[in-house]
């Protein structure tokens, strides 16, 4: 299963005849288990992953750190979850140290999320203060090196 | 007014007489196509992993630029004691039975002459790597082939060796797993054979640059078998098994003796293998086993995925155990394995090695390299697939009036 899922982790695209036959396995057996994994919300999603800077489409995106005040019972996850229920917001972790949530926020301006940050979620209650850092540039998402300069040097025929 | 004619007479004839490699003229035509996939590399299509490259650029920052001991760095000879000791428990001093070389290719060069004298035998599997004859041959002696074949799963065995000896025969190179077929050997063959080379009193030469690319069963050093440790030299190195064929560093392990005058060789020809290599070497072998092991485990999906692609194109391909190549029949298509190469290339732009160029025992076979992508094998066993698809429907009704399937191999190339 863990080999499945690492196979699609890199590649969703892959049939499940190709799967079947890296693994050494049934087409039958490797549908029925992605079926599983999908059904487990293990696998959850399959996605395609774009440059779409160079689609020529300005984005802005912007890291923000925020402080909150954990509550009884519910801890962080209350917050946490009047955050990330807005679309506008990709990522949320909590994480140690000096602040509590990572928080990714994505729109088509800058204005655009400085209103979202200072609106919206700078005052959600409980939440203490806001660090906010445009992105200016990826390097590296997801373990994909945005331009990666590496292509296959190789010569066509060696022995 | 010096023409290539007049040039001709002054080369040694004994170099004029060795063919050029088969897979040159080869690489002319594919190298002028373009967007050929290619089945024909035989090195890693990863790049070598980070980590080494990284510890090489510090290396150059702090100014390690100079030659190294004739044997190498110190540092790097027992890192390969290590490794050797750890994954097949054979010691070798780092001292003085270790020699880090540029390359196994130098390691072959080495060692063959240091044993060799004219009038000598080695014998050598074929189909093989190509370099062995002709360095047998440069060394002043002559290759004696031990003709591997599908049906023993392209392994040497003890009866061809048995045969193959005469008093001349001083030495036999082995090098499992294979290329080009991908063969591995298994213990019992390989115990018998070392049984005759002790009864014969045979020197092996054992290539094991692709041991670490065994993907069925475990791969045997020659060395660790009881008794070979001092018959055998050992090669091996770095470029397949950590993806950095371009920096040039394998080693030879052996007797302290033979090492000795191998070096002597070495330090007046090579000096050394280069220090940013040796020191990248030390960091694959200290820190490159996970990574290793990461890239050996995809060639062996790729592996299943292309015996699978040669299954449904209705190529018989014997299951390859080891390195990255397959070594499918295409006799079924009536072509020679040039010729196939060749259309292939030309209608399908996919990029194969005709299984002649490793000797001719590998006539109607192709080797094609699964180290490429999993995109690239796919797309490149699609037109593989409806290329021969077809080569057989024309090939059947072309020759149908010639009868015998046995006469294809020489029937239909003439037809087609």
């Amino acid at each position: 299963m863990k080999e499945i899922l690492e196979l699609l982790e890199n590649d969703a695209r892959l049939t499940f005849k190709q799967l079947a036959v890296m693994i050494g396995k049934e087409e039958s057996e490797v549908a029925g288990l992605v079926k599983d994994l999908e059904k487990n919300k293990i696998i959850l999603g399959y996605h395609t992953f774009i440059n779409w800077e160079k689609a020529g489409e300005e984005k802005v995106s912007a890291v923000i750190e925020v402080k909150i005040c954990p509550q009884r019972e519910v801890g962080f996850d209350a917050v946490a979850e009047r955050i990330y229920r807005f679309p506008e917001v990709t990522t949320v972790r909590l994480v140690s140290g000096a602040y509590d949530l990572v928080v990714m926020v994505e729109g088509d301006t800058l204005k655009e999320v400085a209103n979202f940050v200072s609106q919206k979620l700078a005052t959600i209650e409980h939440v203490l203060s806001t660090s906010t850092h445009f992105v200016l540039k990826n390097y590296k998402i997801q373990g994909t090196i945005i331009e990666d300069g590496e292509e296959d040097r190789r010569l066509v025929i060696t022995p | 007014m010096t023409g290539s004619k007049d040039w001709q007479r002054y080369i040694n004839p004994l170099v004029l007489g060795i063919p050029s490699s088969g897979i040159r003229r080869f690489f002319d035509l594919a190298s002028e196509m373009k967007n050929v996939i290619s089945l024909g590399v035989g090195e890693p299509d990863f790049v070598t992993p980070w980590h080494i490259r990284e510890a090489c650029m510090y290396s150059l920052e702090r100014g390690y630029t100079m030659y190294t001991s004739n044997n190498g760095l110190l540092e790097l000879r027992e890192e390969i004691a290590r490794d050797l000791g750890d994954t097949y428990r054979v010691t070798y001093n780092p001292l003085n039975e270790i020699l880090v070389t540029v390359g196994v290719s130098e390691g072959v060069d080495l060692a063959l002459r240091t044993l060799l004298q004219p009038g000598d035998e080695v014998l050598i599997p074929a189909p093989s790597y190509v370099s062995y004859a002709p360095c047998v041959t440069l060394a002043g002696a002559s290759p004696v082939y031990l003709k591997t074949s599908v049906e023993n799963g392209f392994q040497v065995t003890a009866e061809m060796v048995d045969k193959a000896v005469t008093p001349k025969t001083k030495a036999m190179i082995l090098c499992y797993p294979n290329n080009p077929t991908g063969a591995t050997i298994d213990r019992h063959n390989l115990l018998e054979i070392c049984e005759l080379a002790r009864s014969h009193d045979l020197i092996i030469i054992s290539d094991e640059i692709y041991d670490k690319l065994t993907y069925v069963g475990e791969h045997t050093c020659v060395a660790s078998l009881p008794g070979m440790r001092d018959r055998t030299i050992l090669l091996n190195g770095f470029s397949k098994s950590y993806a950095m064929t371009g920096w040039r560093v394998g080693y030879a392990a052996g007797n302290s003796d033979f090492i000795a005058v191998m070096k002597k060789i070495h330090q007046y020809t090579a000096l050394c293998a280069p220090i940013t290599a040796q020191i990248a070497a030390v960091e694959a072998l200290r820190n490159g086993r996970q990574g290793m092991k990461n890239m050996v485990e995809q060639y062996g999906r790729r592996r299943r995925l292309i015996l699978q692609g040669f299954k449904e194109a209705g190529l018989p391909c014997f299951e390859p155990r080891g390195a990255f190549y397959a070594f499918p029949d295409i006799s079924v298509t009536g072509l020679s394995s040039e010729e196939f190469a060749q259309q292939l290339l030309q209608e399908e732009k996919v990029a194969v090695v005709p299984g002649n160029a490793f000797g001719e025992q590998g006539e109607g076979y192709i080797r094609c390299a699964y180290a490429a992508s999993v995109e690239d094998i796919t797309e490149a066993l699609r037109r593989m697939n409806s290329f021969v698809k077809r080569r057989v429907s024309r090939g059947k009704i072309i020759t149908a009036p010639f009868g015998k399937a046995e006469q294809k191999k020489e029937g239909y190339c003439q037809v087609l």
